[in-house]
């Protein structure tokens, strides 16, 4: 069996970023943060909206996944140019587990996404086929799909990770154009997008931003939380077994 | 005749206070706390796994690092 090129690594930068994975603040910090978005977010007053009523409240829940599975993969994008810049397979370790945790927080906005629309707009379009930001989601989140495949089909790990983190960088670009960009150019039933306000007309006095934005910051560390964690089982498996998992 | 007239008005004393029909039902008998509590017994359960998973991660790596 080939000997995996994977070192320990012993730089400075490197192991100050892998000790933060074991530090507690952040991580209570988090649950303190989701906490605070389940309970005060079904119990404060919303606006009453035409149509929405109270599925309002879904942007404190289903919003907030799309947006931590961006910033996320944004944090994904960095540590891939650290790689290409750096040549550290560490760094890819860290990408394709923040990748990873990234998927996860995306389905499930499309799930939950596909469940809202269903009784807001009607089932044929929530599925897949007349919504754009839907179709544009799919699209983003098959590419990304796309990357765990090209991962699979290589096997030295040096040249696995140049190549997925030079492809990770135009999946994003092209994630942020189908998800943020075309549907604001096309008419939609999705608020914000066509002849729709957004959100932000409904949020007269800002009252609704008190626990959305807590709410993208504590998405946005459990995944961080659930990447650190799977980082830390591939280094050991890495370091122990001499296994390389994926 | 008399009903009719109560029903109306109720509807549009329901319109002009410009609060949800849903949430004031949802509200005044309680029942959203159940909600909530349900929610967060859900969320403190997934939160405790993440836990015991760090934990036994931390354990794993103390004993290999000992090892050594």
């Amino acid at each position: 069996m080939a000997r995996l090129k994977y070192q320990i690594p012993s730089d400075k930068d490197s192991i100050r970023m892998l000790k933060q994975l074991h530090k507690r603040w952040w991580k209570v910090l988090g649950v303190i943060l989701l906490i605070y978005t389940f309970t005060v977010g079904l119990l404060i007053q919303v606006p009453d909206v035409q149509i929405l009523h109270e599925t309002s409240r879904n942007l404190f829940f289903h919003v907030p996944c799309w947006f931590a599975m961006i910033l996320l993969m944004l944090v994904s994008l960095v540590y891939s140019i650290k790689f290409l810049r750096t040549g550290k397979l560490i760094y890819d370790v860290v990408a394709l587990n923040l990748i990873k945790s990234a998927m996860a927080f995306g389905v499930l906005g499309y799930i939950t996404g596909m469940l809202w629309g269903n009784f807001i707009w009607g089932n044929l379009i929530s599925w897949i086929t007349n919504d754009t930001k839907i179709l544009g989601a799919a699209i983003g989140l098959l590419i990304y799909f796309a990357y765990f495949v090209l991962r699979g089909s290589i096997d030295d790990e040096e040249k696995r990770a140049k190549i997925s983190a030079v492809y990770s960088i135009f999946a994003f670009v092209l994630l942020n154009v189908a998800i943020n960009v075309v549907p604001r150019l096309t008419d939609s039933l999705h608020p914000g997008s066509g002849g729709n306000s957004s959100f932000t007309v409904y949020d007269l006095d800002n009252n609704m931003r008190k626990v959305f934005y807590p709410a993208v910051i504590g998405y946005f560390i459990l995944g961080l939380w659930i990447a650190s964690l799977l980082i830390r089982i591939s280094k050991l498996n890495y370091k122990h077994n001499n296994i390389n998992i994926e | 005749m008399f009903l009719s007239y109560q029903v109306v008005s109720a509807q549009t004393k329901t319109v002009i206070s410009g609060t949800n029909n849903s949430e004031n039902m949802m509200r005044s008998n309680g029942m959203i706390y159940v909600v909530v509590g349900v929610i967060v017994i859900i969320l403190l359960g997934l939160i405790l796994y993440l836990i015991s998973i760090d934990r036994k991660l931390g354990r794993l790596e103390k004993e290999i690092k000992e090892n050594k």
